[in-house]
Order: structure tokens, then C-alpha cells, then sequence
């Protein structure tokens, strides 16, 4: 016992010492992964961001540096403090703030002292940094917006937050990710790959070398420029247009189905969202909840599209062969139906009317016959709804558009199902009068302004559309668009159907509702568009003043642009909706403006004062004074 | 005289000084490793370096052991008594010359190096301690002697404490292995392994349970040995001693431990602490010697080491980087160069004819294991964190020529048994 207790000890300990290894080192294999967090760091190496051209290669977009002064608290040296303050145009006490913030949060570690120098405050900086020890320049890269305009398709960038962390293991945190627009749209394209390096750190998380030598280093991969369909001239002039007016201007080139002009008002000056004042002007914009400027109403916003719809129901009635091109419908002053002598009220004009005078005229009469014979042509109106639903359907309506952008809306178009719950179907029945609103494009159909447009390249197209798009080239090459964009969409009208409908809009445009708008040496055809919309006002459902609405597409044949103008509160087609949209097809057209007297009307010419009445809490006039608010029945144009 | 020094020159016992040897140069290579700045590239010259000063150490080590080897070996047994009283003296002087070196005064300082008396007084009490024994009028059964011989042992370890060094003087529990192999009562040993045996149980479970446990306990005995006649009462004194102690232990660690000593016992018996603070020490040993896995990360490959997140590794904490550069293979390598060597020192001081010899070996396989039990459990995370380094292994030179001469002192006195009658 005496002789053999120590060697016992001994061995025994050694055996359950090399136990305790064989755990730690063989069965827990939680402590690799723990070493790996705790000793090695991922330097990221972030690539360009693709930058962005417009149709005709003009910039619109680019990357600008950006200088942070850094500091690391531990390396600083006694200095100058007050040329070095003078240097950064702060004050002492500034400076002795920031220089402690960043020792509470590492002394070995850098931090910011002051964040995005412009280019000529670091060049004058630079020189001198290096008698400051301790504290040195980092660039970054920003956005760089070569222009003032386009922000709503255009997007911005921002720092991802945890849920896109969470979502997507590619970002860090403190890495920018597009938010909205293209930039969103196409991040993936615009930002690359970045790299990542493998540094060995230390115990104080300072770097001491390359891990491994570099072997599972990656070089990043640049982003790729984008090419947008977007014309920089017409969208810079289209967004000058609608200064002092809400609304949206789409202007489409028919054949291609690209996006020419895509314009929200109002807009904001997309430089606002980058750099040192990025994040006060962020919350003045997403707090504006009157105006809405980060609504981008072109995209968003589901207005009644009014007359212009009319041309749908002109081109269902023809391919359900309802009606022909002949035969004429009076108009007293309206349409009487049901045993009450109810009315849909219309305006002034010739009667009785054919179908291009009645397009030309917009004439309410004459589509509310044409509607109510779709919807009663198959023996109950549900049948009738749906088939007329299914025509609609074929132009994207209702649905969501498809566009390569983020944001958007589906619009409403009514079909059965709906009628039969808003009517407890079977207890009630209804019939085509019940519908008859959607005849002249108001009532429960709803579109948004990109819609509307589509539906105008497909006139103009005689029954096709190419799904608008806003990209045009990946690194100048058309090919790498999604195949989405480059298929035709086919409608259910024959293409024979739609000429008498060209006719009228050609006729709208020569004598009827738009015969103010005239150019000189362009056929336009072009239909006016008067909605009656409403809000709510204290929870009581108020009307305002009607909205002007206006398509076109030019030249007449073989049209080169397609556009929808929705004007809020613009009061009629032909005010504001007809004048922005001739102004911009001879824009687009001509390159030049020949009606100033149009121009000159439309830039002097604010509806800021129509949109403050409903906010100034009295009652007040709406459609230029000549009615209280909510009180008579109009006409509709 | 010419007779003596052939044969002592061929009964070297060279297992023990190939597995000294081997322990050495690993422990320099693990060392270098550690020490070796990974942002630069340094003269390996330049005595700044670790490695560099850690190499000349080696180099004067083995100047020592050629002096030790040359002297008589019944130099040692002679001046043992003068080698202890000037070792105590050192020891002592420190309280007036010593050189505060992070919180201890443990050093004596030449310019940039420091000598460290505490290292050589084990060496000193081991002589000391064998020199008594041995004397014929010595009885180890005798408590008066006992008492002596304790004395001897606790006047080293009394002027350590101070210092303040507890784990060095820790070390001197590690003469009870010569005492019992001399005949010290077993008794000694069961209460002493009893009373640690319930100091750590009763930390790590509470009182209530292993009171419990000892009422259960000592029910049992007394039923079973209903009939003996004699020595009852022990039935009854035992375990009460055995509850009071028990209820004494939270008293003890709440007020004569300080605040550290409490953290490490929690760190080490799983309680709620902080890994990033006071466990921190542990932690990133623990992570460094997981993250080596089978064959480790390689030579000067080893994040943890190059990284220097493990607070003293070229020191205490050395073998962490054997842990990690080497993995599991390497680090039980380590554990079976140690094990072997206490083992052949035991082996050879069983077959020692002279006692004195025989007590000595006892008493440097005692000090060996102390030091590899409490060091390698501490960076593993079994042990409380008890400042001592791994001997040949631990960077420093006082510590490297402590052990060298503990140990060559004993391959001198084996080499001369045939000598003895």
C-alpha cells in the first residue's frame, strides 16, 4: 500500500487528465466553432454599384466617395486641437465628446469622429491628417445622382436592417441594400459580390495578418450597369409639368412596351437620400402625409379611370358583336333607365351618335346602351359580368401589372362574385342597370395610371402589349431582360375591332372633347377623362373636384409613345390631363415645344389651393366654384 | 576516488534524462509559438524574445546539471541542512530586496532578469526533508518527529504565502507522499482526503444533502457493527465532526476565502459566472484546447495561440497551446512523457538502498505531480485556477533550473546506489 499509492495517484490522474482531453478535443466540437468566432475576422471588400443610363446613355446615376475621419483612441497623440477643430469646423467641445464616445466604445477600435466629408473637404483634409496620430480617412462609396428627378423609379439605397439579415445571409450588417425602384428591383444585379478576406485577430480584436495566407480569400465581383428605357428629357420635362399638381404621367413606347416616361407628383430631388442629411430628409418625406411624396402615385395609386374606359367597353361591345359601327343611340341630356326614371346624366353634344362621334364626344348615353347590351346578351347578367370581366382580364386589368418594379397596385375590376355578395345573390337579384357606373368608368372599376397607359399602347398596338418594363439593358445587353418583357401579350379583341375605336379617339382629338389640344403636324388620338372621386372628411364621404384624365398615343399609325395623365382634383380631361399630354408627345416627338401657350399655361398654373380645401375643415366649392361639395348629380365627360 | 567516477559516469539512468530532454525541447517549441510576434519579423537573436531568453535558460540548465552531476553525491546529503537554512534565508530576504513583479514579490532582480528563490527552496526542503528522515534516530511514527519533519516542510511554504504565492506554497502538500512512504499513520491521509472530499461536495450540492448523506452513512456502520464490543464511540464523533465541518464549510468560503478564490472554485464546479470575466482564463484555454481536435491546427497555425487569447501562455498556460497546435495526439504525448517520468522516478526511488535517496525521489515525484495535476486541471477546467507552471514546460528560468536541479540531483543520487551499503 505504502509503495504503490503515489504511482497510483499518479497514473490514475494522467488517465482521467487525458479523459478530460479526449472530451474537450474529440466529443465537444462546439469549441471549434467558438474559436473560429472569437479569432477570426471577415474583412469585406465591397464592390462598385453598378451605375445607371437612361435610353440614350446619359447618366443618371453613379457612385461618388465618401470620407469618414476615424479614430482610434489609443494611437492618438497630444495635438493641435484647435487647428484640427478649425480642419473640421467643429468646436473643442464637439471633438472632446466624440474622442471620449469613442473611447467608451473601444480604445483600440476605430470609430467615426465625423462621418461623409464632401470631395473638397477631404482634399483639403488630407494633407494634413498626418500629423495627427491616431486618426486617419476611410473612404466609402455613395450615390451619386447626376440628376434631380426620376427618384421615384429610381429608388434609394439604405443600411439593411435584422430582418433582411435574418432573410438573406449575403448581408452584413452596416451593408446598403436598394429599398425602392430599380434600385430594389435589381439589387442583385447592381451591387456584385462583394469579397471577403480572413484576418487573424488578436485578444483586442486587432488585426494580426491573413488567415490561412489568404486561401479562402474572394475577390469581389463588380456590379453591372443598368440601362434604363427611361428618356431623361421627357421625364425631366414631364415632372416639370406636374410642379403644384398630384398625379402621374405614363408614357409607354407601344411597340416595346418600355417605359418612357414614368412620373409621380409630387417627386423629390433623389440626392436628398444620401449623405449627412439623409436621415432628416427621410423623415420630412415619409412624414408628409398630405402630399406623399414617397407614394408613387404612377405605380400606386388606383384612381376611377373615368371616360377613357369607355374605349374597353367600345371594343368588348364590338367583339361581342352587340353593336356596329352604324347604329346611333340618342341622348336626352343623359340615359333613363329602371321604373324610376333614373339618370345618368351626360353633356352637351350632338345627338343621336354612331360609335366614333360617340367615342369623339365621349357620349354616356351611348355606352351605357352599348354596356347593358354585353352584360344582357347571355341569359343572366352574372354570365354576362364574367365574360366581360374575362375581355378586361386580357389587357392586365385588375391584376397586378407584372412591371419590373417593386411597387404597384392591381386596380379593381369588378365580375359576378362580387356583384352577387354586395347584392346577397340569390336572396336579390340584380341586373346590367345595377352595373351601369362601369359603362363610363366609374362606379366600382378602378385603375392605376400604368394601367391605363398599357391599355392605350394596346389601342394604339390594335390588340397587343409587351409588359412595361423600365430595364433596357444589363451592361448594354437587351438580352439579359427577363423574357417576361420580350413575350407579346395577346388581348381577346380581334385587331379589326379596334380601328372604329382609333377613329374616335383620332375624332376626340380633331373635334370632340380634346379639339383644344390640337399640335400642328401630329395625329394624335386621345380621349379626356373626368372622374368623380371622394374621400372621407371627419368619417362623412365628401366629393371633391373631378379629376382630369387623359390617354393618347401618336402618331396615329405606327405610333411611337402611348401615354395616361391622371391630374387629382384637375376638374375636367381637356384642363390639365389633355395639355400635359400633347405637351409631352411633341415632346417626345418634335424634341421641341411649339404651343407654349400650352406650356405656359400649364407651368403657371397650381391646383395647390384645391388641394387645401378639403383640409381647411369648412365647407367648401368643388369644380371651380360652380358647386357645394356633395350636394348635386353632374355630368360625366 | 578514480574508481567512483567511472562507474558513476555509466549508471546515469538515461530514460529519465531522454524524457527530460524530450519535455524540454516540445516545451521550447510550444513556447516559441506562443511568443513568436505574428505581425513581424523579429531577430531570433534579439534577446527581447521569449523564445530567444527561454533558449539561453536551457542552455545555462544544462550547465547546471553538468556542475550537479560532477560533485560528489554525498555532497547533497551532507549540506543538505546548509543548502536549507541558506534557501529560507533567501526566501526571507525577499521581504527586504524582493522585486514587485505583477503583485508579487517573488523575484530577485538582475537588470532585466529575475531570480525566483521560491523555485529552489523545493529542492532545498526535499534535501532537508530526506536528510531527517533518514537519520537513524528519526522515528516518522513518533508525533514529536512528525511534528519536526512538518515544520521543516511549513517554514518554506510560511514564508511563500505572504508573498503573496499560494500555489507555490500548495506545492509543499506534496511532501505527504515521502511522510506515508516512510510510515507516516494512514490516518492523515483519510481525514485529510475526507475533509476535501467534503469541502468540494458540500460546495457543489449544499450542506443538506451531504449531511444527509453522513447521517446515512454512519446509520449503517453502526448497525452493521452492532456486536463490536469496543471503539463505538467513534459512530458518534466522526460524523458529528464530520456536520460540523460540513456546516462550516459556507462560513469558510464566504469569509476566509477572498472574493477570487470563490470565483475560480464556481468556475471550476459549473456555478452561474461570467465566461468573459472571471471565468475568461478558463474559457479561452478550454476553447484553445478544443479547437485543436485530433491532430491539432498545426505548428504556428493555431488561432487561439496566434491571437493571444489565452492570458499567460507561454507561463501557466502553455499547455493550451499544445492543445491546440497539436490536438488531442500531441497533448496526451505530453501526459505520457510526464506520467513516465514520475513513474520511473518512483520506480528508481523503490530501489534505492539508501533512505535518504529513496525519500528524496518520493518528495521530486510529489512536487512533479503536484505541479502536472494542478496546472494541466487548471487549463483544462478542472481545477481551480492555482498560479504554478507546467515544470520543463512553463517559460522562465528560475522555474526550469528549480526543476532541473530537483530532478538531476535525484538521476546523481541514483547513479550512485551501487556505491552504497
Amino acid at each position: 500500500m505504502r509503495k504503490i499509492l503515489l504511482f497510483s495517484i499518479v497514473l490514475i490522474s494522467g488517465i482521467l487528465l487525458t479523459g478530460r482531453l479526449f472530451y474537450l478535443q474529440i466529443l465537444d466540437t462546439s469549441y471549434a466553432t467558438l474559436s473560429v468566432n472569437n479569432a477570426i475576422k471577415r474583412v469585406y471588400d465591397y464592390p462598385q454599384r453598378g451605375h445607371i443610363y437612361d435610353r440614350n446613355g446619359s447618366l443618371l446615376v453613379s457612385n461618388q466617395p465618401s470620407y469618414d475621419v476615424m479614430v482610434i483612441p489609443r494611437e492618438v497623440k497630444p495635438f493641435d486641437t484647435t487647428e484640427f477643430c478649425g480642419l473640421l469646423k467643429m468646436t473643442r467641445e464637439a471633438l472632446k465628446t466624440r474622442l471620449d464616445k469613442a473611447r467608451v466604445y473601444s480604445p483600440r477600435l476605430p470609430s467615426i469622429v465625423i462621418p461623409q466629408l464632401t470631395k473638397s473637404e477631404y482634399a483639403y483634409l488630407q494633407e494634413k491628417m498626418r500629423k495627427y496620430e491616431g486618426f486617419y480617412i476611410q473612404k466609402r462609396s455613395l450615390r451619386d445622382y447626376q440628376v434631380d428627378f426620376g427618384a421615384n423609379f429610381l429608388g434609394y439605397i439604405a443600411e439593411v436592417n435584422r430582418s433582411d439579415i435574418e432573410d438573406n445571409p449575403y448581408y452584413q450588417s452596416g451593408d446598403l441594400k436598394g429599398r425602392t425602384g430599380v434600385e430594389k428591383q435589381y439589387e442583385e444585379t447592381l451591387r456584385g459580390i462583394k469579397g471577403v478576406k480572413y484576418i487573424q485577430k488578436d485578444r483586442f480584436n486587432r488585426d494580426i495578418g491573413a488567415y490561412k495566407n489568404g486561401s479562402l480569400d474572394t475577390i469581389p465581383e463588380p456590379g453591372k450597369d443598368l440601362t434604363l428605357t427611361i428618356d431623361a428629357e421627357l421625364q425631366k420635362y414631364g415632372e416639370e409639368l406636374m410642379v403644384n399638381k398630384r398625379g402621374g404621367i405614363i408614357a409607354i413606347e407601344p411597340s416595346t412596351g418600355e417605359i418612357l416616361a414614368l412620373i409621380s407628383a409630387p417627386n423629390y430631388d433623389p440626392s436628398l437620400l444620401v449623405g449627412r442629411q439623409r436621415s432628416a430628409n427621410f423623415t420630412k418625406l415619409w412624414y408628409d402625409t398630405i402630399a406623399k411624396p414617397l407614394f408613387d402615385r404612377s405605380l400606386q395609386a388606383e384612381y376611377p379611370p373615368g371616360s377613357p374606359f369607355k374605349t374597353l367597353n367600345a371594343l368588348i361591345a364590338l367583339q361581342e358583336n352587340v353593336v356596329d359601327t352604324q347604329e346611333s343611340f340618342a341622348c336626352h341630356g343623359g340615359y333613363y333607365y329602371g321604373s324610376r326614371g333614373r339618370k345618368l346624366g351626360c353633356h352637351h353634344h350632338p345627338s343621336p351618335l354612331s360609335m366614333v362621334p360617340g367615342i369623339a364626344n365621349s357620349c354616356n348615353a351611348y355606352f351605357a346602351n352599348v354596356y347593358r347590351r354585353v352584360i344582357d346578351k347571355y341569359d343572366t347578367p352574372q354570365e354576362g359580368m364574367d365574360r366581360w370581366h374575362h375581355h378586361l382580364a386580357s389587357f392586365g386589368l385588375g391584376q397586378y401589372m407584372g412591371t419590373d418594379l417593386p411597387t404597384g397596385r392591381p386596380g379593381y375590376i369588378p365580375d359576378s362574385d362580387y356583384y352577387n355578395r354586395a347584392y346577397e345573390y340569390p336572396k336579390y337579384k340584380w341586373f346590367s342597370t345595377a352595373t351601369i357606373s362601369n359603362s363610363i368608368g366609374q362606379g366600382e372599376v378602378s385603375l392605376t395610371p400604368i394601367q391605363l397607359a398599357n391599355v392605350t399602347a394596346t389601342i394604339a398596338n390594335r390588340g397587343w402589349y409587351y409588359t412595361p418594363h423600365i430595364v433596357k439593358g444589363i451592361e448594354g445587353q437587351t438580352e439579359l431582360i427577363p423574357e417576361k418583357y420580350r413575350t407579346k401579350n395577346v388581348t381577346t379583341i380581334d385587331p379589326a375591332n379596334f380601328e372604329p375605336v382609333v377613329e374616335g379617339m383620332f375624332g376626340a382629338y380633331n373635334y370632340g372633347t380634346a379639339a383644344g389640344v390640337q399640335i400642328p403636324g401630329i395625329e394624335i388620338c386621345g380621349k379626356t377623362g373626368t372622374a368623380e372621386n371622394y374621400t372621407k372628411i371627419d368619417g362623412k364621404r365628401q366629393q371633391l373636384t373631378d379629376h382630369s384624365i387623359f390617354v393618347a398615343f401618336a402618331p396615329k399609325d405606327n405610333p411611337k409613345i402611348a401615354i395616361a395623365v391622371f391630374v387629382e382634383n384637375g376638374y375636367w380631361g381637356g384642363r390639365y390631363g389633355g395639355k400635359i399630354a400633347s405637351l409631352m408627345i411633341e415632346k417626345h416627338i418634335k424634341g421641341e415645344i411649339t404651343r407654349t401657350d400650352l406650356e405656359d399655361w400649364i407651368l403657371s398654373h397650381s391646383l395647390e389651393e384645391e388641394y387645401a380645401k378639403p383640409l381647411s375643415g369648412k365647407p367648401f366649392p368643388i369644380n371651380d366654384g360652380k358647386k357645394i361639395s356633395g350636394k348635386v348629380e353632374k355630368p360625366i365627360l | 576516488m578514480g574508481i567512483t567516477s567511472r562507474n558513476n559516469r555509466g549508471n546515469f539512468d538515461w530514460l529519465l534524462i531522454v524524457i527530460f530532454l524530450a519535455l524540454i525541447g516540445i516545451g521550447w517549441v510550444n513556447i516559441y509559438s506562443a511568443s513568436i510576434d505574428p505581425s513581424g519579423v523579429s531577430d531570433f537573436f534579439d534577446l527581447n524574445n521569449l523564445y530567444t531568453r527561454q533558449l539561453l535558460f536551457i542552455g545555462l540548465s544544462l550547465l547546471i546539471i553538468i556542475f550537479i552531476l560532477s560533485l560528489d553525491a554525498k555532497f547533497f546529503e551532507r549540506f543538505a541542512s546548509v543548502i536549507y537554512v541558506t534557501s529560507i534565508l533567501s526566501l526571507l530576504g525577499l521581504f527586504i530586496f524582493g522585486k514587485n513583479i505583477s503583485g508579487a514579490t517573488s523575484w530577485y532582480s538582475f537588470g532585466s532578469f529575475g531570480l525566483q528563490p521560491s523555485e529552489f527552496a523545493k529542492a532545498a526542503t526535499a534535501l532537508a526533508l530526506a536528510k531527517y528522515l533518514s537519520d537513524i534516530q528519526t522515528d516518522v511514527k513518533s508525533f514529536v518527529h512528525q511534528l519536526r519533519a512538518f515544520v521543516i516542510i511549513a517554514l518554506p511554504a510560511i514564508c511563500i504565502v505572504p508573498q503573496p504565492d499560494p500555489g507555490s506554497a500548495l506545492v509543499y502538500a506534496a511532501f505527504f507522499f515521502p511522510l506515508y512512504r516512510e510510515g507516516l499513520s494512514g490516518i492523515y491521509l483519510i481525514i485529510g482526503s475526507i475533509t476535501i472530499a467534503l469541502f468540494v461536495l458540500t460546495l457543489a450540492f449544499g450542506p443538506i444533502y451531504i449531511i444527509a448523506g453522513i447521517v446515512l452513512i454512519a446509520l449503517f456502520l453502526l448497525i452493521k457493527n452492532r456486536k463490536k464490543r469496543f471503539g463505538k464511540r467513534y459512530y458518534y464523533i466522526l460524523p458529528l465532526v464530520s456536520i460540523v465541518f460540513v456546516l462550516s464549510v459556507n462560513y469558510i468560503f464566504q469569509n476566509v476565502f477572498e472574493q477570487r478564490h470563490r470565483d475560480r472554485f464556481n468556475v471550476v464546479l459549473g456555478k452561474e459566472v461570467d465566461m468573459k470575466s472571471i471565468g475568461y482564463n478558463t474559457y479561452q484555454s478550454e476553447i484553445a484546447i478544443g479547437n485543436g481536435g485530433l491532430t491539432g491546427k498545426g505548428f504556428l497555425k493555431g488561432t487561439q495561440t496566434k491571437g493571444n487569447f489565452v492570458p499567460e501562455q507561454h507561463t501557466d498556460y502553455i499547455f493550451s497551446t499544445v492543445g491546440e497546435e497539436w490536438g488531442f495526439l500531441g497533448s496526451s504525448l505530453v501526459i505520457i512523457l510526464f506520467v513516465g517520468l514520475m513513474l520511473r522516478i518512483i520506480f528508481l526511488a523503490e530501489r534505492q538502498k539508501s533512505q535518504f535517496s529513496r525519500i528524496y525521489g518520493y518528495s521530486i515525484a510529489g512536487i512533479l505531480f503536484i505541479h502536472f495535476l494542478v496546472n494541466i486541471g487548471m487549463v483544462t477546467g478542472v481545477f481551480p485556477t492555482v498560479g504554478i507552471p507546467l515544470p520543463f514546460f512553463s517559460y522562465g528560468g528560475s522555474g526550469l533550473w528549480g526543476f532541473t536541479i530537483l530532478l538531476f540531483i535525484f538521476v546523481k543520487l541514483d547513479s550512485n546506489r551501487v556505491n552504497e551499503w
